[in-house]
């Protein structure tokens, strides 16, 4: 038996019933890691004497006395003295750290290739970018590298390498997990969350690392519980956004999409033709947001308390210092960052709108799959604008998933499932039934 | 919004950033570029509109004035330039 | 003619047990450098801010006892700067939304009005607001070291409009202002280990121009109320001299240097600070409900000059005692106390307030009880014969010439220092009031 093909309930069963050891299931780990992360290159640091469920982690969060580097030069040797509040949690619920992901800088970029390390590849195609920026932890699970594994999404960084991965990627409402620990890209968008290789897993990590602590002043509540379970979709409304499929999207995804809708359609929901007007503007803004709140929350790195001085920043993290140190600079804070507040504001109005009519809404995560290393890379630009589909869900502060619904040309595709905030519930329940009535979950790349 | 050289030199100022001349044209152009990507908001009229800072809908999150542990002084200068317990940095010149 | 605008900066550090954003004790005075921290208040990646909720209650009764405005609602923003001693690049502050706004405070009149028989003038509070300190630089040679015990112990500002007119107003401003924070017991407001700040903007304008000048000089890192005056001083003397000679002057930030009893240079600004301030996006806004404000105010403890007031008008005792027993919070009480105790024995709070005024009192050690019967004692046989006094004080000051010397130099409290020789000539049977009225008459003769 692959012990690495199973899923986290399989393994968690597995272990009760005394079917092997964690001894022996981290020794499988570590050696499909040591096989295959040189040419994936998907882990920075491994750790090799854990003896918990494997998780692989994001580079980005913290974790105590393992070396974090946010996938920059310029936290290269900077070992931390606590742990993420998810950390903490995981470590009590017989988790372990394997080892510390691989992604873009700070998490700024959708490719991977803003790393100081070096590019994760995608482990369909090696000559294709794993998305970003939580790149190593989407192709970690793709590669089964790890049981499970932690990202963070500030504008589509768990659920746009979970589709171009092929695995589950659920982003939280913002506020569901702490961000204590996590390294701050955009505070006000940033969230934790899980990929897996099924939807039910990533239930049971959110179940595992949500609730307040204490320590982010945003997050609040109960740790999640599941309340609904449906069998199928039947007087359940899912919405399809004309917005998402517009001018951009590629041919052979939107197929995929649509084949999607229509198997949920089948399975007894109903589609109902929604508007997110405010879309096409999601961009913009986002790239003011995030800039400002960049470039005051990199100012902490100025090589005096831990890390290198400022020269080590990569060319990305400095382009956003730029441009955010100019958007809240005197003169232009209320034509650029009040600008951007409102039409968030706006933004989050459309998806209350449309949630008044629908429970779920449904669309691609990325408007192509996964593309050649190197072919966006100069053109940061048309980098930015291939996050149309996941920036809105992180402006309005609602929760979304990404799980596995086909391929094109042998890279995979995700279906993005929206839900309203705070309802994970409803987007795990409608993706959990897509999963069990289609078998593109189970595809695994040949490596 | 065509950036000016003294502009981006004074934002890499700000930021403290120590650019090079040749960086300093890159994000100049760059930046401009996107800033006229980002001129599309002012089509919509947000006149009437709250802008939104922060999505989360709770007021007033606190904490009891209790002192609660500290990290130990190795800990806290673990990371750090030291010197006899003291972060330690380049000569702040002393404004006199 | 020219005449000075003046605005101040008050920062006072909070006594909270823990700090502003974590909860690291805010007791940095004197411990090991770097053994109060944690993530948030050093600032390491991945930490996040966590209010201190009896820190905005403290700023609230600060702005309350200066007359504010709550906000209805409030945030907390950012300020971004780089300097070693800013842990997080940024520093947690309050802007466009702070806490409290539009207060006032009476003070003395500016001297020339007080001579005219102007008894009280008002300055505008512009703003109270919360935000967090620094860690603590030390310079030694091309090196400086850095301990972060202090980073992130609240702070409040408190920020006026430029209404000050002289330096004796500041002062008292200063004064009023530190017995304020006592009052309330939000801080020890010690000026010397830098629990209370000043910071003042001066210019100066012609008698009669209504816009504020152009330039400003901003007085910075002086840490005593004397030197702030005299460097206030300087500077007004300064500005009018070189715009009578037809100079221009230049927006600058200024230190006081004791020595050479002037201001110098620490920077001239080519250009305004640029510091970015957005909202703090790690912290949910505050709201404050019309009751809380309420509840908040009605449970204010009794501000100096309520308690002044109430000296005067329910003991009878006279202006000038009671500014000295409500000068200081401890004061205050130990004689209400004694005034109690007073009641039972038959002993009259005027002559309390007298023996308290005119004797050093141990707060610590001297016994109510004590007291009462000394001044009982001395009640009985009490000299108030004035030819007799008056014998007695003519001696004092022709045996104690530096005394007199002292006193007519100005430094007038020296008084209390002779009405004390007095005391003791005549084994404290002397009446300390009129002591004090006979020495006054002698010395200003």
């Amino acid at each position: 038996m692959d012990l690495t093909k199973l899923s986290l309930k399989q393994t968690i069963k597995a272990l009760e019933d005394k079917q092997f050891s964690k001894q022996e299931l981290n020794r499988a780990y570590l050696s499909k890691i040591d096989t295959l992360n040189s040419k994936l290159n998907v882990f920075l640091e491994v750790e090799k004497n854990t003896l918990g469920i494997p998780a692989a982690i994001k580079d980005i969060i913290i974790t105590q006395n393992i070396k974090t580097t946010a996938g920059s030069k310029i936290l290269s040797n900077f070992l931390p003295p606590y742990n993420a509040t998810v950390i903490g949690r995981l470590l009590e619920k017989g988790c372990s750290v394997i080892g510390k992901t691989n992604h873009d800088e700070f998490a700024m970029g959708s490719s991977g290739e803003n790393s100081a390390y070096g590019v994760t590849k995608n482990p369909w195609n090696l000559k294709k970018v794993p998305g970003g920026s939580s790149s190593g932890s989407a192709a970690a699970v793709a590669a089964d590298m790890c049981v499970f594994s932690l990202g963070t999404d500030t504008g589509g960084s768990i659920r746009q390498p979970a589709s171009l991965c092929g695995v589950v990627g659920l982003k939280t409402s913002y506020g569901r997990v702490s961000r204590y620990g996590a390294i701050a890209l955009s505070s006000s968008l940033d969230q934790i969350g899980p990929f897996t290789k099924t939807v039910e897993d990533a239930r049971t990590i959110l179940e595992w690392i949500s609730g307040e602590d204490g320590l982010d002043a945003n997050c609040h509540g109960k740790p999640f519980q599941p309340q609904k379970s449906f069998k199928n979709l039947s007087g359940i409304k899912i919405g399809v956004p004309k917005e998402y499929f517009g001018k951009g999207l590629d041919k052979g995804v939107e197929k995929v999409i649509r084949e999607a809708i229509k198997k949920l359609e089948e399975l007894g929901g109903e589609i109902v033709e929604v508007s997110l007007p405010h879309t096409e503007y999601a961009i913009a803004a986002y790239y003011i947001i995030l800039p400002s709140e960049v470039s005051s929350n990199l100012a902490k790195f100025d090589g005096i308390r831990f890390g290198f001085d400022r020269s080590k920043f990569g060319a990305e993290a400095k382009r956003r210092i730029m441009l955010g140190t100019f958007t809240l600079s005197a003169g232009y804070f209320d034509d650029y960052f009040i600008k951007a507040a409102k039409v968030r504001t706006l933004i989050k109005q459309d998806f209350e709108k449309a949630f008044e009519k629908v429970d779920v809404i449904v669309g691609p995560v990325s408007p192509t799959v996964a593309w050649d290393i190197g072919e966006k890379f100069d053109d940061p630009l048309a980098m930015y604008l291939s996050d149309a589909y996941t920036i809105p869900a992180n402006l309005a502060g609602i929760c979304g998933l990404s799980l596995p619904c086909g391929f094109v040309e042998g890279l995979p595709v995700g279906l993005q499932i929206l839900g309203k905030y705070w309802g994970e519930d409803t987007i795990l329940s409608v993706g959990e039934i897509y999963e069990q009535a289609t078998d593109w979950h189970k595809e695994k790349p040949k490596l | 919004m065509k950036l000016t050289d003294i502009q981006v030199k004074h934002v890499a100022k700000l930021a403290n950033l120590p650019l090079s001349s040749e960086e300093l044209k890159k994000y100049g152009e760059q930046l401009s570029k996107i800033l006229d990507y980002i001129e599309q908001l002012n089509k919509i009229d947000t006149s009437k509109v709250n802008p939104t800072f922060n999505v989360v809908d709770k007021k007033n999150v606190w904490d009891e004035d209790i002192v609660k542990p500290s990290l130990s002084q190795e800990q806290a200068l673990q990371n750090g330039q030291t010197k006899n317990d003291y972060f330690i940095t380049k000569g702040v010149f002393e404004e006199e | 003619m020219y005449e000075p605008v003046i605005g101040l900066e008050v920062h006072v550090e909070l006594n909270t047990k823990s700090k502003m954003f974590c909860r690291c004790s805010a007791d940095y005075f004197g411990k090991k450098p770097n053994t109060q921290t944690c993530p948030v208040c050093l600032g390491l990646p991945g930490s996040l801010p966590y209010i201190n909720k009896q820190a905005i209650e403290d700023c609230m009764k600060i702005g309350l006892a200066l007359n504010c405005e709550i906000s209805k609602k409030s945030l907390f923003e950012r300020k971004n700067y780089f300097y070693p001693d800013l842990a997080k690049g940024y520093q947690i502050s309050q802007l466009r939304w702070p806490l409290c706004i539009k207060g006032w405070i009476e003070v003395d009149p500016p001297s020339h009005k007080a001579s005219e028989g102007q008894e009280t003038s008002r300055i505008r509070i512009n703003r109270v607001h919360q935000e967090e300190d620094t860690g603590k630089l030390t310079h030694s040679g091309s090196e400086t070291l850095i301990d972060f015990n202090r980073s992130s112990v609240p702070l409040v500002e408190i920020v006026t409009e430029p209404d000050f007119k002289d330096s004796s107003q500041i002062k008292d401003y200063a004064k009023k202002l530190q017995q304020i924070f006592r009052y309330l017991g939000v801080s020890d407001a010690d000026m010397e280990k830098g629990q209370m700040r000043l910071e003042a903007n001066i210019s100066v304008r012609k008698v009669g121009q209504k816009q504020l000048p152009a330039y400003r000089v901003e007085l910075k890192n002086i840490n005593s109320f004397r030197f702030m005056v005299a460097a206030v001083e300087y500077e007004i003397k300064r500005q009018i001299e070189a715009l009578e000679k037809g100079e221009k002057l230049v927006q600058e930030t200024k230190g006081w240097n004791e020595d050479k009893k002037q201001t110098f240079t620490q920077r001239v600004k080519e250009e305004a600070n640029d510091y970015r301030y957005f909202p703090e996006p790690d912290l949910p806004e505050m709201q404050f409900e019309e009751s809380k404000i309420k509840d908040l105010e009605s449970n204010l403890p009794e501000l100096p000059w309520k308690k002044l007031e109430q000296f005067i008008e329910k003991y009878g005792i006279n202006e000038s005692s009671a500014r000295i027993l409500t000068e200081d919070k401890d004061l205050a009480g130990f004689f209400e106390q004694l005034v109690e105790l007073g009641k039972k024995e038959g002993v009259l709070a005027k002559d309390i307030a007298n023996y308290v005024v005119n004797q050093k009192i141990d707060l610590l050690n001297d016994s109510p009880q004590q007291i009462i019967d000394d001044i009982k004692a001395k009640k009985t046989n009490l000299i108030s014969d004035d030819s007799q006094l008056e014998k007695v004080a003519k001696e004092v000051i022709s045996e104690n010439p530096q005394m007199v010397e002292t006193y007519k130099k100005g430094k007038v409290t020296i008084i209390q220092a002779l009405i004390g020789v007095v005391m003791k000539k005549t084994a404290g049977k002397a009446d300390a009031t009129k002591v004090k009225i006979i020495l006054e008459s002698l010395l200003n003769l």
